[in-house]
């Protein structure tokens, strides 16, 4: 990088990575549960891809038995935390909420949750559920992300022997690793993996499939393997000068200000975020945060075709981040590092197969912008090393086919579930696919 | 011209707002504070016999995060000295002598102790007396309180010997702690009392503490019975006013009081026959300050509804109150739910399913759920209007063409005439006659 942002102080780096939403007191979690109308057959029930009682828990709060509260909650969601802090609640269950039809603003329920999870752990976990007796059968896990976690709970639960394969040194995966810090900090994801093996799981951190054990070795370990392994590095932006040094893939970097060593973290004066999903704005926001002047978002479409979700969007605005629509790259200006961006600009053209606007760039459009910095964020590339190891997988657009039931890949031992399914979506589906994927174990192996 | 003004038996106040005998009319600083945020009257706090009160004395009822809907004491009447409460009486009369000054009395049960009182009470100038028959807690122990509003006899006794000495009015506030509060009424009149204040305190338990197992308020780890008052007493209290509102025996104007806390409280009491109405919990909850909105809400709804005195409003719904045997019982309704205010709670579904007779349907429609009644099972309970959240969603429409009607006093006489006996088969045969169905 030819210009770096200038360090900022342990304090502002703190301020700046505060957490988005505070948390409920109590009295005022009490007053929010007794909002809730206690719907029957709920929608916001039905719009969490868990399917947590959310009715449920809530009464449950204004009770004060939050100890129900949390077995509700972790009983159909293993990463509950992560969940009421990540989840994309207004697509989700308080966009479902019957308030607003009324007009009136939804329950809270991403925060009533993480109130309850929050005081679960303060109170130091207490057991909630009691596994089934040993069943002689043992599974191995790769991942210890969402859906590897509540795989392996859920299996614990069910009587399996459960190991966890994790190659990185910290477990927990993209909940460790992913999200944006002012969403979840990394003491919250180590909590649910710590639940996670209350109940038995073992975890082998700094092993990686293919290097430190063979597939192979590890099939013949266990009665059945569950995969949750999310996707791989960063797709390449495919353009001249991707290999100067400033330019990075947004969820290496991520990753980097992940580790909370926030002033060990380069980030350039003024950095291009390449992309507009929801990656792309946790990267560019966090850029800001570290203390980059300049942060802009380029993107190929229009806003209406942008993948992130509004409220992301307007974080993002409210960040100062700014973005350039129907813009593409074509090249990455540098000597050594990074000191610029060529782009075109795009006009959007008749629909492609999934219904948007074909971008196409518009000749002598191009132009170049000053930057020091460029992080790719226009998706994730599918971990092939890995996969094509495994006998019999079947993959289809970067992706694990499964059974939708049982969440069997096409090698019948082999289960699948979470980003390496389905392309990459939120924990919450991540947490239902490996919840799932543990019955379709316990039915593979035990016929039921 | 709206005039809010009333004379209770004589007692003259701008507006029917008086505080009630309780810790907000303790002083004279609380009470001249009243006064300037425009209350009508006060019932100043009892004062009578030495007592002294203890910490805590006070436990809240909250609900669903609300709080104070109920207020339980185990306060004793004024613990301050007599003659410091005569001097300040005096005082707030003679600065105030538009407002209605009542002062609440409370001695042992000895004929030359309440003419005592009674004598000096009146040197003050006040307006007033207020006889306390009322408290069932601390006081009544010692013979005093409810223990003399529970027992008729008493009641007219005692208010015999204030009303052979008293030169200004004499109220009796009668305790809710009784089977038929007729009788107390009737004694307080036979006695000559020139008017009532009803209701006093509940005699109640407002909670348990679950970590301690100590009562609310806890009292150094005891506690026991308190007086409950709060917007939870107010059914109670309109009920037992309309009682004594309709008895021809008793004829004595009425100073409502119980779970008051606004302006449509207050109407409500007066609708039932109250000629003046009495606040405290909610003074205690928001301060003085609340009689504005009381004033004003009073006086715009008089306007709309074009009324210019309350003369012309106190007893209105009295009328309206009946036996159950005046019902009509072909009178038949049915709930009818506006799907386009239906927000899919499903609430309805469940509280007529599970609580009620089973005509809430709850289907799915393009993913949806949705609620629909089958009018011919519905028994125009209600139940499943009083639980939507949404205004005038679910509505309880009349079916009946309203030509017939039959009580069931008329069919127990109709069965007398004819010299047969009301049997089951009987009342059937009457139901299908009507194509009443019943589930």
């Amino acid at each position: 990088m030819i210009n770096l942002a200038q360090k900022l102080t342990e304090q502002e780096y703190e301020k700046n990575f505060a957490e988005l939403h505070p948390p409920f007191s109590k009295n005022s979690a009490v007053a929010e549960a007794n909002r809730c109308l206690y719907c029957y057959d709920s929608p916001c029930t039905k719009a969490c891809p868990t399917h947590i009682d959310i009715p449920g828990f809530i009464k449950k709060i204004a009770s004060e038995n939050l100890k129900g509260s949390a077995k509700t909650i972790l009983e159909a969601n293993w990463v509950a935390l992560t969940c009421a802090k990540a989840c994309p609640v207004d697509v989700l269950c308080e966009g479902a909420c019957v308030f607003i039809e009324k007009n009136e603003k939804p329950i809270e329920i991403g925060r009533l949750q993480r109130f309850v999870i929050e005081n679960y752990f303060h109170a130091g976990m207490p057991k909630l559920f009691s596994a089934k007796p040993r069943n002689g059968k043992s599974v191995g896990i790769i991942g210890s992300g969402p859906a590897g976690l509540a795989c392996s709970g859920e299996l614990a639960l069910l009587g399996f022997d459960v190991t966890i394969y994790e190659a990185k040194e910290i477990p927990g995966g993209l909940n460790t690793w992913g999200i944006a810090p002012y969403k979840v900090r990394q003491a919250d994801s180590l909590k649910e993996v710590k639940l996670v093996e209350s109940y038995g799981v073992k975890i082998k951190t700094k092993i990686r499939i293919g290097k430190e054990i063979s597939f192979e070795e590890l099939s013949s370990k266990h009665d059945a393997i569950f995969i949750g392994i999310g996707l791989g590095e960063s797709f390449d932006l495919k353009v001249e000068g991707e290999n100067l040094k400033g330019v990075i893939g947004a969820l290496e970097f991520i990753e980097e200000v992940k580790a909370e060593k926030w002033s060990k973290v380069n980030v350039g004066k003024r950095v291009a975020v390449i992309g507009a999903g929801n990656t792309s704005i946790d990267a560019a926001t966090e850029a800001k945060r570290l203390g980059a002047e300049h942060v802009m978002i380029i993107y190929r479409r229009s806003r209406s075709e942008m993948p992130a979700y509004e409220f992301e969007f307007q974080l993002a605005q409210k960040d100062g981040v700014t973005f350039h629509f129907q813009t593409n790259p074509v090249r990455v200006i540098g000597s050594n590092s990074v000191e610029g961006i060529e782009c075109v600009k795009m006009q959007l053209a008749e629909l492609d197969e999934r219904g948007r606007r074909r971008p196409k760039p518009i000749p002598g459009s191009e132009f170049k912008i000053p930057v020091d910095m460029v992080i790719k964020a226009i998706g994730q590339q599918t971990n092939t090393d890995l996969l094509g190891s495994i006998p019999n997988l079947k993959i289809e657009n970067g992706m694990i086919v499964v059974d939708p039931e049982t969440y069997q890949t096409g090698n019948p031992k082999v289960f699948a579930g979470g980003d390496c399914i389905n392309g990459g979506k939120e924990v919450v589906n991540a947490a239902y696919d490996g919840k799932r994927a543990a019955h379709g174990i316990y039915k593979y192996l035990f016929g039921k | 011209m709206i005039d809010l003004s009333i004379n209770f038996a004589g007692i003259k106040s701008p507006n029917p707002f008086w505080l009630a005998s309780a810790p907000p009319s303790n002083s004279a600083y609380q009470n001249c504070k009243a006064f300037e945020q425009g209350w009508g009257g006060t019932v100043w706090k009892t004062i009578g016999e030495p007592v002294m009160n203890v910490c805590n004395r006070y436990g809240g009822l909250d609900y669903n995060g609300q709080k104070l809907v109920g207020l339980n004491n185990v306060e004793l009447i004024s613990d301050r000295n007599i003659e410091d409460n005569f001097k300040e009486i005096a005082e707030t009369k003679r600065l105030w002598p538009d407002r209605a000054v009542i002062v609440s009395l409370m001695v042992e049960s000895k004929k030359e102790t309440w003419h005592e009182i009674v004598k000096r009470t009146i040197d003050t100038g006040c307006d007033g007396l207020e006889l306390n028959y009322g408290c069932p807690h601390g006081m009544s122990e010692r013979g005093m309180g409810s223990a003399v509003g529970q027992v008729p006899e008493y009641c007219k006794m005692i208010t015999e010997w204030v009303t052979e000495v008293s030169t200004i009015p004499v109220l009796i506030k009668l305790t809710p702690n009784v089977g038929n509060i007729q009788i107390p009424s009737r004694a307080a009149k036979a006695g000559g009392a020139s008017g009532l204040a009803l209701i006093n305190t509940i005699n109640s338990i407002i909670g348990v503490d679950l970590d301690t197992f100590e009562l609310k308020p806890s009292i150094a780890g005891k506690g026991g019975h308190g007086g409950l008052a709060g917007p939870i007493v107010k059914p109670i209290a309109l009920n037992m006013v309309s009682q004594v509102a309709l008895d021809n025996e008793v004829n004595l104007p009425i100073s409502g009081v119980g779970g008051i806390s606004n302006w449509q409280d207050a109407l409500e009491f007066i609708l039932l026959g109250s000629t003046s109405v009495q606040v405290c919990t909610a003074v205690m909850h928001y301060g003085f300050r609340i009689v504005q909105d009381m004033i004003e809400g009073l006086t715009f709804w008089m306007e709309e509804k074009g009324f210019n005195s309350l003369d012309q409003v106190r007893g209105k719904s009295l009328s309206r109150i009946d036996d159950f045997g005046n019902f009509n019982l072909l009178h038949k309704t049915v709930a009818r739910i506006d799907q386009d205010k239906c927000i899919h709670c499903n609430l309805c579904h469940i509280a007529c399913e599970d609580g009620a007779h089973q005509c809430i349907d709850l289907i799915s429609e393009n993913g949806k759920s949705k609620t629909i009644v089958r009018e011919e099972d519905c028994v125009g309970c209600d139940l499943c209007s009083i639980v939507c959240p949404v205004e005038g969603c679910i509505s309880m429409v009349r079916v009946d063409d309203g030509k017939e009607t039959k009580t069931w006093n008329e069919l127990v006489a109709d069965f007398k005439k004819d010299n047969t006996e009301l049997t089951w088969e009987k009342l059937r045969a009457f139901q299908k006659r009507y194509g009443i169905e019943i589930h």
